[in-house]
C-alpha cells in the first residue's frame, strides 16, 4: 500500500467512524447551552439508530439511493420526540439532569429492543440493511492532485453532511437572534427571563435540537458501520460525543473538530492493523483513548469554568 | 408531628413511583397486545414462586445492594458516580485474578484476599475521580463516564492477554475461593444463591452506622450538603471527598466480586458495561440513598430481574418490558416534584381549599 | 418640578405567599416626572411590590393603572411594552456577554437573518451620550467596573423605551463618589421626562434625590409624604413603626492585653489580585473594633484570611500569641477564634440539617459530643437544648432544618454556638445583615457583651451605624489597607464616608471644615 492509499484509507475510515460522535455532538452543544446537561445523548444515538433501521428496511425499495438519508431524517425526528422525556424532566419536573439523562440511557435500549421483538417477531436484532450509507466520491473536487484523492475518494457523505451542519450550528449559536437568546439562558436564566425571553420555551428548543441531531447521529451510526438494529449497536458513541462536546468549549466547530479526532481513535482499533507503527500498538490503548484523552483535557483546563454558567441547574419561575 | 409527615411523604414518593412504572409497563403491554395480567404474574411467579425463584432473586439482590450503597455514599457527599459500573467491572476482574494466582491457599486465606482484591480495585478506580474532584476540581460525572469505558476496554484486553491465553472467559475459581455454601444452594433447590447475600446485608448495616452514627458519616453528610460550611467548620473536604469516593468504589467494587465469587465464578469478556452498575444507582435513588430503603429496593429490581426471565416462555411478553418498568421508575422518583405536587395539592384540598 | 399626572397606580395590591402576606393592600401613586422612594426595612416587601409592577410577579389582588389604563402585568415584556424597567439590585447581566450583547437581549435587531450588532452600537452610543451613562459597548461585561454594570442595567432599560424606571437599593454596592454619579443620572433622566421609583433603606438617599416618599412597614403601606418637609426622624419612625433610639448603650471600653495582631498582610482574591495590600491591625481583649468600608475593599478576604480560609500570600497573623497564618481553620479554631461568618447561608449552616447538628459543627469531635469517633447523639441533643433555651433561639423543636427557622433566629443559632466555645477573638461579618430591628439590637447587646467579659470583637459591617455604634475603634478599609483608624466618639458619617473613599484623614477634616463634604444627614 502506498502512502497517499494509506492516507485514503486512515482518512476515510476516520470520517465514517467521526460522522456520528460529530453531529451528536452537535446536539449536546444546543442542549448544554441552553443549560440542560444531557448525558442521555447515548440513549437518544440508540432510538435514532433504531427508528433508522426500521424505517430503512420498510422502504428501501420505495426510495432506493435516498432511503439512508431519509432514514437519517426519520431517525432525527424520533430523537426529537424521545429527548422531549428529558426536557419535560428537567424543565418542568424539576428532575435532576443527570438522572433524567441516566432514565433515557436505561429506557431506550430497553424501548428499542421491545420494538424489534414486536416488530420482527420475537427478534432480538433486526435484518441487515440493503441500502446504506456507501462511500461516495465528491465531484470536481476529487480532481485535485493528491489531496482530492486523499479526501475526496471513496469518502464518507454523511461526514461532510456533518461538517457542514456543525458550520450552520456555529453560525446559529453565535450570529442569530436564537443563539444570542439560547445561550442567554443557559448563562443567566433570570436575566434572560426579565428580559422577556421564554426561558422554557429555549430550553425545550435546545434539548430538542439534542434529540434531533443525536437521532441523526444514531442512525447515521446505524446506517453505515453496524448495518442493522441490536443492543450493540450504540456502544459508548454517546458519551464519545459529550467527550468531544466537552474537549471542543461547547462551541460547535471545536466540538467538530474532537468529534473527528475521537472518529480517528476509533477508526484506528479496526483498520490500526494497516499502518506501520500502530499496528504494533495493542489495541486496547486506542480504544481507551477518547476515554483518557478527555481526562486529561478536563484536568488541564483547571481553574476556567468553560459551562454554561447556569448549566444543571433547573429554573424556576417565581409566580 | 410535621417531622412524621414529611417521612411518609418522603415514602410517599417511592412507593407511588413503583406503582406508576407498573402501570406504565402494563399500558405498554395492553398498547402492543400482550395481556398485562398475564404478563406480571409470569413475573411475580418467576420471582418468588418457589424457593429456586426467591433463591435467585436474592442472588440477584445481593450486589445491587452493594453497588447502589456505594452510590449512596457518594451521593450523600455530593457526588454522582456514575462510575459503579466501571468500578464494579474491576472489582469482579481483580477478585477473579487474585483467586486464579493464589489458587492454591486454603480458603480461610484465598476469600478474605480474593474479596480485598476486588474491594481494593473499586476503591482505586472510584478514587482516582475523587481524587481530580479535590485537587483540580473536575466534574466526577463526566470523569467517571470515560473511566467506566476506559475500565471496559482495559478489562476485555486483560481477560485476553493477561489472565488467559487469548480465550474470552477465565477458568473457573477454585473452591475455596467461591462464595457458594452448599446448604444456601441446597435450601433453594439447586438455586445460584450465595454467601454473598450476607456480606451485603452486613455492608448495609455498616454503612448506616457509618453514615448516621460516626463523625466521618456526619462530615461527609456536611460536605454533601454545604461544602462551604464543611471547610468552615474546619472539616476537609478534599479528604472526605477522597474517602467517599474510596467507600463508594470499595463497595461496588464489592458488588462486582459477587459476581466473580458468587454468580458466576469466573469472567468472561463483556459487550457492555455489567448492569449492575447502573441497575445499582437505580436502586440507590428508588431506596432514597437509606441503606434499609436500598435492602427493599434492591429486592425489588432482583424480583423485577429475575422475574423478568420467565416472562417470554410463560406469557409472551417480551423481558425488556423490565427494563422500561425500572426507567420509569426511576423517572418518576427524578420527578418527584411531580408526585409531591399532587400528595401537596391533595393535603391542601383535606385542609379546606386550596390556597 | 413634577406635574399631578399619575403615570403609575397601585391600589389595594396583595401578595400572598402560602399563608405569608407580603403585600397587604398596598396603594402607591408615581407622578410623572417625579423620583419617588420607597423607604422599608428589608423584608417589608418592597422588593416584592416592584417585581409586580415589572411583571415577575403576580399579584394575588388589587390593580395597576398605567396612565391611567387599566393593566394586566403578566409577564417581564408586557411590563417592557408599558415602558416599565427595572434596574435589578443584583445586576441581572450575562456575564460572558458583550455590554451591547446584554443591552440588545430581547430586542435585537437583525439584518438578513443575523444578529445586526453595527447598529445596535450606534443606537446604544446615541443612548449612552443623552443620558451621560458611559459605557464600552464592546467590552464583555465580566471584566467591565460594577458601576458600569450598573450603567449597562440603566441602558436596557432605556433601550428598551422606557418611562417609567424602578431602581432597586442601587447604591449597595457603590462606592460614595459612584453614588453621586447616579443621583445626577437619575435627576438627568427626570429632566427628559422620565419617572423613577428608588427603593431604599436609606434615609440620606431620600433626603438627597427624592420628591416624595412612600413606607411600608410588614406588607402594608403607612403613608407618602412629601420628602422636603419630612425629617429624617420621623422617617425612620414610620419605617419601624416605633421610636428608634439608633445608639446602643454601652459602658467604656477597657482594653486589655493584645489577642489578635496582624502584620503585612498580604491576601489573594479568587481571580489571583491583591486584596489585602500589606495590612497591619491590633485587637485586644476588652474591645470591639470596627472595620467599616465599601463591599470589595478586601474585607471578606481580610476575615477569610484570619480564619483559615484563604489562603495567606504574605505577613503574619497572630493569635493568642501564636501564629496562626496559613493554619487550618480546625486549627485556628481551636486557638480561640469564633466566627460569626458573612454568609450565613453559605458558610455558618447547612440548612437541611437538624438545628441539632448545626449547634454541633464545631464541636461534634470532641468530647462529650463524640466519642473515638463515634456520636452520641444524647450529648449532642443536651447541647443543643441547653443553647436554645440560652439564646432564645425559637424553633418548633430540635430536630427541625436549620433552613426552615427564620433569618434572626438562624443567626441567633449561629451566635450560640460560636460564643458557647467561649473563644477569646469573636469575629462578627456583617452579623444583622437582612434581621429586623429586634434581632439586630439582640445581636449587638451579644457582641458588647462579650467585650465586657474580656473578650476581644473584630465587628465588619456595611452599616456605618452599626460600625458606629458598636465599635470602641473604628478601622476604615479601603482598597486592601487600613487607612485610618478612628474614635467613633469623634467621628461622622460624613468622614468614614470621606475615609471609605479614599480620602486621607486630614484632607477629609479639611474638607470638612470647609463644608464640602458628601451632604449627609446624622441621625440622633
Amino acid at each position: 500500500m502506498d502512502i497517499v492509499q494509506l492516507l485514503q484509507l486512515i482518512v476515510s475510515s476516520s470520517l465514517v467512524y467521526s460522522a456520528p460522535i460529530v453531529l451528536t455532538a452537535l446536539g449536546g452543544t444546543f442542549s448544554e447551552r441552553s443549560g440542560v446537561v444531557n448525558v442521555g445523548l447515548e440513549g437518544i444515538m440508540v432510538m435514532g439508530a433504531f427508528s433508522s433501521i426500521v424505517f430503512n428496511l420498510t422502504f428501501a425499495s420505495a426510495f432506493g439511493d435516498m432511503t439512508p438519508w431519509i432514514s437519517a431524517l426519520i431517525g432525527g425526528l424520533v430523537g426529537v420526540v424521545f429527548s422531549l422525556i428529558h426536557a419535560v424532566a428537567t424543565v418542568n419536573l424539576r428532575a435532576d439532569h443527570i438522572i433524567s439523562g441516566t432514565v433515557i440511557n436505561l429506557m431506550a435500549p430497553a424501548l428499542a429492543i421491545f420494538f424489534t421483538r414486536v416488530l420482527y417477531s420475537g427478534a432480538g436484532q433486526t435484518d441487515r440493511i440493503t441500502e446504506s450509507f456507501g462511500k461516495v466520491t465528491i465531484p470536481l473536487l476529487n480532481r485535485i492532485p493528491i489531496i482530492g484523492d486523499i479526501f475526496f475518494k471513496g469518502t464518507s457523505a454523511p461526514a461532510f453532511a456533518g461538517i457542514l451542519i456543525a458550520i450552520i450550528c456555529w453560525v446559529v449559536l453565535f450570529k442569530t437572534r436564537f443563539g444570542l437568546r439560547l445561550r442567554s439562558v443557559g448563562e443567566h436564566p433570570q436575566a434572560a427571563d426579565t428580559l422577556g425571553i421564554n426561558v422554557y420555551l429555549m430550553k425545550y428548543a435546545g434539548v430538542m435540537l439534542s434529540g434531533l441531531l443525536g437521532g441523526m447521529g444514531g442512525a447515521i451510526q446505524a446506517q453505515s458501520i453496524s448495518l442493522s438494529f441490536q443492543a450493540s449497536t450504540i456502544a459508548g458513541q454517546g458519551f464519545i460525543a459529550m467527550a468531544a462536546m466537552i474537549f471542543g468549549k461547547w462551541n460547535p466547530l471545536g466540538a467538530m473538530g474532537a468529534a473527528i479526532f475521537f472518529g480517528f481513535a476509533q477508526s484506528l482499533g479496526v483498520i490500526g492493523n494497516y499502518i506501520p507503527i500502530i499496528q504494533d500498538i495493542p489495541s486496547v490503548w486506542l480504544q481507551i483513548a477518547p476515554y483518557v484523552i478527555t481526562i486529561i483535557v478536563l484536568v488541564g483546563v483547571i481553574g476556567k469554568s468553560e459551562g454554561p454558567a447556569a448549566g444543571g441547574k433547573t429554573y424556576i419561575k417565581s409566580k | 408531628m410535621t417531622n412524621r409527615k414529611d417521612t411518609l411523604n418522603n415514602l410517599l414518593v417511592p412507593l407511588l413511583s413503583v406503582v406508576m412504572g407498573f402501570v406504565l409497563g402494563a399500558i405498554i403491554m395492553v398498547i402492543f397486545g400482550y395481556n398485562p395480567i398475564d404478563g406480571y404474574s409470569a413475573m411475580i411467579n418467576g420471582a418468588f414462586g418457589s424457593s429456586f425463584y426467591i433463591g435467585e432473586t436474592l442472588r440477584q439482590a445481593t450486589p445491587l445492594i452493594l453497588t447502589a450503597l456505594g452510590f449512596s455514599v457518594a451521593y450523600n457527599a455530593g457526588f454522582f458516580n456514575i462510575g459503579v459500573a466501571g468500578q464494579a467491572l474491576l472489582g469482579w476482574l481483580c477478585s477473579v485474578w487474585v483467586a486464579n494466582i493464589f489458587s492454591d491457599l486454603p480458603g480461610l486465606i484465598l476469600l478474605p484476599l480474593s474479596i480485598l482484591g476486588g474491594v481494593l480495585a473499586g476503591a482505586l478506580w472510584a478514587g482516582i475521580a475523587g481524587f481530580l474532584r479535590a485537587y483540580f476540581n473536575t466534574s466526577e460525572v463526566i470523569v467517571t463516564i470515560m473511566l467506566n469505558y476506559t475500565a471496559l476496554y482495559t478489562t476485555n484486553y486483560l481477560i485476553r492477554n493477561v489472565l488467559t491465553d487469548s480465550a474470552d472467559a477465565t477458568p473457573r475459581i477454585s473452591e475455596g475461593a467461591s462464595l457458594r455454601a452448599g446448604w444456601l444452594t441446597e435450601l433453594t433447590s439447586n438455586s445460584t444463591l450465595h454467601a454473598g447475600i450476607f456480606i451485603s446485608l452486613a455492608m448495609a448495616i455498616i454503612v448506616w452506622f457509618l453514615m448516621k452514627k460516626t463523625t466521618s458519616g456526619f462530615e461527609i453528610r456536611t460536605v454533601g450538603l454545604n461544602p462551604s460550611a464543611a471547610e468552615y467548620a474546619g472539616m476537609s473536604s478534599k479528604r472526605t471527598i477522597i474517602i467517599s469516593m474510596l467507600i463508594s468504589g470499595g463497595l461496588a467494587g464489592l458488588g462486582g466480586v459477587m459476581e466473580g465469587l458468587g454468580n458466576f465464578q469466573n469472567i468472561f469478556t463483556q459487550g457492555a458495561m455489567p448492569t449492575i452498575g447502573f441497575d445499582g444507582m437505580a436502586v440507590a435513588l428508588l431506596g432514597l440513598s437509606n441503606p434499609v430503603g436500598i435492602i427493599f429496593s434492591a429486592i425489588l429490581f432482583g424480583a423485577l430481574k429475575i422475574g423478568g426471565n420467565s416472562m417470554p416462555m410463560i406469557s409472551g411478553v417480551p423481558t425488556e418490558v423490565v427494563d422500561i418498568v425500572i426507567a420509569s421508575i426511576i423517572f418518576f422518583v427524578g420527578a418527584n416534584y411531580l408526585i409531591r405536587y399532587f400528595i401537596d395539592k391533595r393535603a391542601r384540598v383535606n385542609k379546606g381549599g386550596v390556597k | 418640578m413634577a406635574e399631578s399626572v399619575n403615570v403609575i397606580e397601585m391600589k389595594g395590591i396583595t401578595k400572598q405567599f402560602g399563608t405569608f402576606k407580603a403585600n397587604d393592600n398596598i396603594n402607591l401613586q408615581l407622578k410623572k416626572g417625579e423620583i419617588h422612594a420607597l423607604l422599608g426595612e428589608n423584608g417589608a416587601g418592597k422588593s416584592t411590590l416592584m417585581n409586580i409592577l415589572s411583571g415577575l410577579l403576580e399579584p394575588s389582588s388589587g390593580e395597576i393603572l398605567v396612565n391611567g389604563q387599566v393593566v394586566n402585568i403578566s409577564s417581564p415584556s408586557v411590563a417592557n411594552k408599558l415602558g416599565i424597567g427595572m434596574v435589578h439590585q443584583h445586576f441581572m447581566l450575562v456575564k460572558k456577554f458583550t455590554v451591547t450583547e446584554n443591552i440588545i437581549l430581547g430586542m435585537e435587531q437583525t439584518k438578513n437573518g443575523f444578529l445586526d450588532r453595527e447598529t445596535a452600537k450606534k443606537d446604544i452610543k446615541e443612548l449612552s451620550e443623552k443620558y451621560g451613562l458611559l459605557v464600552d459597548p464592546s467590552a464583555k461585561v465580566e471584566s467591565i467596573s460594577i458601576g458600569m454594570e450598573q450603567r449597562v442595567e440603566i441602558l436596557k432599560t432605556l433601550y428598551r423605551g422606557a418611562d417609567i424606571l424602578i431602581f432597586d437599593e442601587p447604591t449597595a454596592v457603590l462606592t460614595p463618589q459612584e453614588i453621586d454619579e447616579l443621583i445626577s443620572i437619575m435627576r438627568a433622566l427626570t429632566k427628559e421626562g422620565k419617572s423613577i421609583i428608588l427603593i431604599t433603606h436609606k434615609l440620606d438617599e431620600i433626603k438627597a434625590v427624592a420628591d416624595r416618599c412612600t413606607v411600608i412597614r410588614r406588607g402594608k403601606s403607612i403613608d407618602t409624604v412629601d420628602v422636603s418637609v419630612t425629617s429624617p426622624q420621623e422617617l425612620a419612625d414610620m419605617m419601624v413603626g416605633r421610636s428608634v433610639s439608633f445608639k446602643t448603650q454601652k459602658k467604656a471600653s477597657q482594653p486589655k492585653e493584645t489577642v489578635l495582631s496582624i502584620e503585612n498582610l498580604t491576601v489573594k482574591e479568587n481571580r489571583g489580585l491583591d486584596a489585602v495590600k500589606g495590612l497591619n491591625l491590633e485587637v485586644r481583649a476588652g474591645e470591639v473594633v470596627g472595620i467599616a468600608g465599601i463591599d470589595g475593599n478586601g474585607q471578606s478576604e481580610l476575615i477569610h484570611a484570619i480564619t483559615g480560609l484563604t489562603k495567606v500570600e504574605s505577613g503574619k497573623i497572630t493569635l493568642n500569641e501564636q501564629e496562626i497564618q496559613n493554619k487550618t481553620p480546625r486549627k485556628i479554631t481551636e486557638l480561640g477564634l469564633g466566627h460569626i461568618p458573612e454568609d450565613r447561608h453559605k458558610y455558618g449552616l447547612v440548612l437541611p440539617m437538624s438545628l441539632e447538628e448545626n449547634i454541633a459543627l464545631q464541636t461534634y469531635y470532641k468530647k462529650p459530643l463524640s466519642k473515638n469517633g463515634i456520636l452520641n447523639q444524647k450529648e449532642i441533643k443536651k447541647f443543643a437544648l441547653k443553647l436554645i433555651e440560652e439564646f432564645d433561639v425559637r424553633t418548633q423543636n430540635e430536630t427541625t432544618p436549620a433552613g426552615s427557622l427564620s433569618g434572626g433566629n438562624q443567626q441567633k443559632a449561629i451566635i450560640a454556638r460560636e460564643i458557647s466555645r467561649d473563644p477569646s477573638l469573636l469575629i462578627a461579618a456583617q452579623p444583622t445583615r437582612g434581621l429586623d430591628v429586634g434581632a439586630i439590637e439582640y445581636i449587638h447587646s451579644r457582641l458588647i457583651e462579650q467585650r465586657d467579659n474580656g473578650k476581644a470583637v473584630l465587628l465588619m459591617s456595611f452599616e456605618l451605624d452599626e460600625i458606629l455604634n458598636v465599635s470602641d475603634r473604628i478601622a476604615v478599609m479601603y482598597e486592601g489597607n487600613i487607612v485610618a483608624i478612628v474614635d467613633p466618639k469623634e467621628t461622622t458619617q460624613q468622614e468614614l464616608g470621606l475615609l471609605m473613599a479614599g480620602t486621607s484623614l486630614e484632607q477629609a477634616r479639611s474638607l470638612i471644615k470647609q463644608g464640602k463634604g458628601k451632604e449627609s444627614v446624622r441621625i440622633d
